[in-house]
C-alpha cells in the first residue's frame, strides 16, 4: 500500500433537464402482429414436420444408392408394404393386439403406482420401503422377467401384463414420490391450512401440485412399457394365433421380408410419435402448460 | 372489556434442526381482542413466524396454551386463515377465482351460490373481477398476494393470520397494499395478526404492537398505534415512537443495567 492521499472522486454537477417525450410515430405500430410466414416459421408442429421430412428424404436417397432391398429397403417400398398389410388388415390387426396388452398392463401398473406411492407419503417408514423398492427394481430391465413370467404365468397374454406392469410400476412411482417430496411447504400448509388431509389431501393439492413430475413418469412408464411388449413379442410372440406388433416382425425377419420388418417398424414408431406428440402434448396443454408450472 | 378472542399464555415453542433443537420462543403471554390489527415485530430470530405458525396450528407448544374463542388450538383449521409471504400459497393449477373459491367448497362453510357470490365479491373488493379466470403465473406478486388475502377473508376466519405479507414485495407496491389491507380492514372489521420485521409496516398497519426480542423470542413490550397511519410519517410523534421501538429491539444496554441492579 502506498501512502498517497487518497484521491476520491466526487460526483459532477450537471445541469437538470424537463424534455418533451420522443416522437415515436416513426416506429409505427408499438404492437404489431406476427406476419403469416413469421407464424409458420414459428410453430412447433411445422418446424418438426421439416426434421420428419429432411430424414425421410436421406433414407430414400441412402437407399436408393445402396440398391439391396433386402439390407436397407427404401421409404416408398416400406410404405408401400405398410399401406398393402394396413389394408389387408394384417397390420391393424397385430397394432390392436399389442395395444390391447398394452392398455390392460399399463393401467395394472398405475393403479399399483397409485396404491404404493399413497402409502408411501402417509409416513416415513412407508417413504422408505418404496424408495429401497424403486431402487431394487427400477434398474431391472423388465424383459429380464420374462422367463420367471412365463414359467409362472405360461405362455399368453398374462405374461406380457406382467412384465409390462413392472416397467410401469418403478418409474411412475418413482417420479410421483418425487413429485409429491418436491410440493412446496406453502402450498401443503395452505391445503392444511382449510382443514384438507388424508386423501383428500392427496388428491386436492398434492397430485395436481405433482402433476409436472407425475406426467414425466406418466411418459416414461409408456415409453418403457411399449418398448418391453415389442421387445417380450419378438421373444415368445405368439399365443392362439393372435400375435403383436413384435411378431409381426419376428416372423417377417424370418421370411427375410425386410420391407415389412421396416413397416413393422415404422408402425412402433408412428405409434409412439402419436402417444406422444397427440396424448400426452394434449394433456400438456390442458394442464401443466396452462398452469405455468412447465413452460 | 370483552374477553380476548386470541389468547396466547406462557408459550414456549422448540423445534428441531438436524443437529439443534432451538428454542423459538420462551414463555410469550399477549392476547388479540376482536377487531385488534395485531402486530408482531421483532428481528429475524424472535420467533414471531414460529409463533404464527402455533397460532395457526402447525406446531404444538412445548409449554403453554394457545386458546381460541375459548378452544385450544390443536392443528390447523379454516377458522384461522393463514396467508403467507411466498406466492406459491396460491394454487398453479386453479383460476384466481378458482382459488378464491376453493376453501369454501372444502370447508363447506357455505352453500354453493353462497360461495359463488362471496368470491365475485370479494375478487370486487380487492379490484381483480377482470382477471378471475386467469392463472396465478400471469399475474403479478402484488396481484397473488391480493388474491391469497381475497381467498382468506372469504371464508370470514376468526382471524387472519399473516406472516410478513408484503415482504416479497417492491416498495411501491407494498406501501399500495398496506392501503389497501387497511381500507378492507375499515369496511369489515376482521381480527387480524400480522406479522413484519418493519418498524414502519408495524406502526402504519398495527393498532397494536408486541415487540419481541429475539433468541429466544420473549415480549418485550405492547404497545398502542391506533391512529397511525401512512399520512403520520414524517411527523413528530411518529418518529418518536420508531425511535422508541428501535431502542427497545435494539438498545439492550438500560435492560442490562437493570439486571445488574437486581444482581448486584
Amino acid at each position: 500500500m502506498n501512502a498517497q492521499p487518497q484521491h476520491k472522486p466526487a460526483p459532477t454537477h450537471r445541469p437538470e433537464f424537463e424534455t418533451e417525450l420522443a416522437d415515436t410515430s416513426l416506429v409505427g405500430d408499438v404492437e404489431r402482429p406476427l406476419t403469416f410466414v413469421e407464424r409458420i416459421v414459428n410453430n412447433e408442429a411445422v418446424q418438426r414436420l421439416t426434421i420428419l421430412v429432411v430424414l425421410i428424404v436421406i433414407w430414400e436417397i441412402y437407399a436408393r444408392w445402396l440398391n439391396n432391398s433386402l439390407l436397407f429397403p427404401t421409404f416408398t417400398e416400406t410404405v408401400a408394404t405398410f399401406s398393402k398389410d394396413i389394408a389387408n388388415g394384417v397390420l391393424v390387426d397385430r397394432t390392436i393386439t399389442s395395444l390391447r396388452t398394452l392398455a390392460i398392463g399399463y393401467a395394472f401398473g398405475l393403479a399399483f403406482a397409485a396404491v404404493f406411492t399413497t402409502v408411501a407419503v402417509a409416513s416415513g417408514i412407508g417413504t422408505r420401503i418404496l424408495s429401497t423398492l424403486t431402487a431394487m427394481f427400477n434398474p431391472l430391465p423388465a424383459i429380464a422377467l420374462l422367463p420367471l413370467a412365463l414359467i409362472w404365468f405360461g405362455l399368453g397374454t398374462p405374461s406380457l401384463v406382467f412384465v409390462i406392469i413392472h416397467s410401469v410400476l418403478w418409474a411412475v412411482a418413482l417420479n410421483t414420490l418425487v413429485g409429491f417430496r418436491s410440493v412446496p411447504e406453502t402450498l401443503r400448509m395452505s391445503g392444511r391450512n382449510v382443514g384438507l388431509s388424508g386423501a383428500r389431501y392427496v388428491g386436492l393439492i398434492l397430485i395436481p401440485a405433482a402433476f409436472p413430475s407425475i406426467l414425466a413418469g406418466l411418459k416414461i412408464g409408456w415409453a418403457f412399457a411399449w418398448r418391453t411388449l415389442v421387445a417380450a413379442e419378438l421373444v415368445f410372440g405368439v399365443s392362439a394365433r393372435s400375435g403383436g406388433i413384435g411378431w409381426y416382425i419376428f416372423e417377417a425377419r424370418n421370411d427375410l421380408d425386410t420391407a415389412t420388418v421396416f413397416a413393422g417398424l415404422l408402425t412402433v414408431i408412428l405409434i409412439g410419435l402419436a402417444v406422444e406428440s397427440v396424448i400426452f402434448r394434449a394433456i400438456e396443454a390442458r394442464t401443466v402448460n396452462l398452469w405455468g408450472m412447465q413452460r | 372489556m370483552t374477553s380476548p378472542l386470541l389468547e396466547v399464555s406462557g408459550v414456549t415453542l422448540q423445534y428441531k434442526t438436524p443437529r439443534h433443537l432451538v428454542t423459538a420462543t420462551y414463555r410469550v403471554d399477549f392476547s388479540v381482542h376482536q377487531g385488534d390489527r395485531y402486530v408482531m415485530l421483532g428481528p429475524s430470530g424472535c420467533g414471531k413466524s414460529t409463533l404464527l405458525k402455533a397460532v395457526g396450528g402447525f406446531m404444538a407448544p412445548v409449554e403453554g396454551s394457545i386458546r381460541i374463542r375459548g378452544r385450544n388450538v390443536d392443528s390447523p383449521g379454516p377458522d384461522r386463515m393463514m396467508v403467507f409471504q411466498e406466492f406459491e400459497q396460491l394454487m398453479p393449477w386453479k383460476t384466481v377465482y378458482q382459488n378464491v373459491i376453493f376453501p369454501m367448497k372444502v370447508t363447506r362453510k357455505f352453500a354453493a351460490a353462497e360461495a359463488a357470490a362471496r368470491a365475485d365479491a370479494v375478487i370486487e373488493k380487492v379490484g381483480l373481477t377482470k382477471f378471475c379466470d386467469i392463472y396465478p403465473h400471469m399475474l403479478s406478486g402484488g396481484m397473488k398476494m391480493r388474491v391469497a388475502i381475497a381467498r382468506a377473508m372469504a371464508l370470514e376466519p376468526d382471524i387472519l393470520l399473516m406472516d410478513e405479507p408484503f415482504a416479497a414485495l417492491d416498495a411501491l407496491t407494498r406501501r399500495t397494499m398496506q392501503q389497501e389491507l387497511l381500507s378492507l380492514w375499515d369496511q369489515l372489521r376482521f381480527t387480524v395478526l400480522f406479522v413484519t420485521h418493519s418498524i414502519e409496516e408495524a406502526i402504519v398497519i398495527g393498532s397494536r404492537i408486541l415487540v419481541l426480542s429475539p433468541h429466544p423470542g420473549r415480549v418485550r413490550a405492547e404497545l398502542d398505534t391506533e391512529g397511525l397511519d401512512h399520512n403520520s410519517i414524517g411527523k413528530i410523534e411518529f418518529g418518536t415512537l420508531s425511535k422508541r421501538i428501535h431502542s427497545l429491539l435494539f438498545d439492550e444496554v438500560p435492560h442490562h443495567h437493570a439486571r445488574e441492579g437486581i444482581q448486584a
